[in-house]
């Protein structure tokens, strides 16, 4: 049997240190806020190394996409991110946000 | 995330400590706290650490307005635990699956020949008697305690323990004429019936469950509901 657990941040927290130690730029998002129903609660988080390996989640599939996009931009300039989905903007259902709601993400690079 | 924010992180919950990362929201900047020591970027003035405090309390990663910075509180506490009373077949299916699904998990039984690590890998085992090991574990409402042994002797006197304790959740399998004497048993030694109703006897949520697995997945949904399903509580 593996060690594998869903709601813990230590799988992903250690895997992005892990791809930091093999020298992989990593980003970190995380869920701050939500707003009506959304798919992942406040502190579920995802790490993306630059290759596009990613472990976690911060939503039930639709707003990773987006997410890891912005991931992408922050690994190169270094600055944090506070992103807001909403199915009330038109970027919501660019990402297909359907699942209602929405949801604040911070990203940021880890160093 | 400075790469020194994310090794404290790390440490600390391999430590099981009580800790918040607190990130500014605007500039990145972070500080750690662990077991109430701060250490990082931001400077921590008594409103901030109130913040900090109530989150621990509440369990609950959370946003906090602060002088116009935004700032966001994630706790990270220890996993759940979940302690079962009986290495059975149903305990090795159990424990696993119960790990999947975030708790720390124990497993009890003085039976040497049950509680093995060959049976049981990566579970924390115990083969003291069950009210001395549950005695020394610490539980809290963070905990589930579950019996399998199907024998008086070792579920007994562990769901006194539990009964006299604040655990999320208490389970003990067997059938209802099972638990109809283990009612008397537990009434004869002076427990009251409004403790007794703590039990969910028979465990599990009623799926029709035969096999070690499918008990097992009536068990953890019970558990989850016992957990989740309290809207007007504060999630323990």
């Amino acid at each position: 049997m593996s060690e594998s657990r869903s709601d813990d941040h230590d799988d992903i927290l250690e895997q992005a240190a892990t791809w930091r130690e093999g020298g992989r730029k990593v980003a970190l998002a995380t869920v701050v806020r939500t707003w009506g129903s959304s798919p992942r609660p406040v502190g579920s988080q995802l790490a993306v190394e630059d290759g596009g390996a990613m472990v976690g989640s911060v939503s039930g599939g639709c707003i990773e996409g987006a997410v890891i996009r912005e991931a992408m931009e922050a690994m190169e300039d270094g600055k944090p991110r506070l992103l807001e989905f909403n199915v009330s903007n038109e970027q919501a259902w660019d990402v297909g946000l359907a699942c209602g709601g929405i949801v604040h993400v911070f990203v940021e690079r880890v160093e | 995330m400075k790469a020194a924010t994310l090794k404290a992180l790390m440490k600390a919950r391999a430590d099981k400590a009580a800790t918040a990362l607190i990130t500014d929201l605007e500039s990145g900047a972070q500080t750690v706290v662990v077991d109430g020591v701060a250490s990082g970027d931001i400077a921590m003035g008594p409103a901030l650490a109130r913040f900090v405090e109530d989150a621990l309390t509440a369990d609950k990663s959370m946003t906090a307005d602060l002088n116009g910075q935004r700032y966001f509180i994630q706790i990270f506490n220890p996993p759940r635990r979940l302690i079962i009373i009986g290495a059975v077949h149903i305990a090795q299916v159990f424990s696993a699956m119960a790990a999947m699904a975030g708790y720390e998990v124990i497993v009890v039984d003085p039976r040497g020949a049950f509680a093995t690590e060959a049976r049981f890998p990566k579970v924390t085992l115990s083969t003291e008697w069950p009210d001395e090991a549950l005695e020394a574990l610490d539980i809290d409402k963070r905990t589930a305690i579950v019996t399998l042994t199907h024998d008086p002797k070792l579920d007994d006197p562990a769901l006194k323990v539990a009964l006299a304790r604040e655990p999320f959740y208490i389970g003990a399998l067997g059938s209802r004429k099972t638990h109809a004497s283990r009612v008397e048993r537990l009434t004869a030694a002076g427990i009251s019936q409004q403790a007794i109703e703590r039990i969910n006897a028979p465990v599990g949520m009623d799926i029709g469950a035969v096999s070690p697995a499918e008990i097992a997945v009536s068990i953890l949904a019970q558990m989850t509901a016992a957990l989740r399903r309290k809207p007007a509580r504060a999630e323990p």
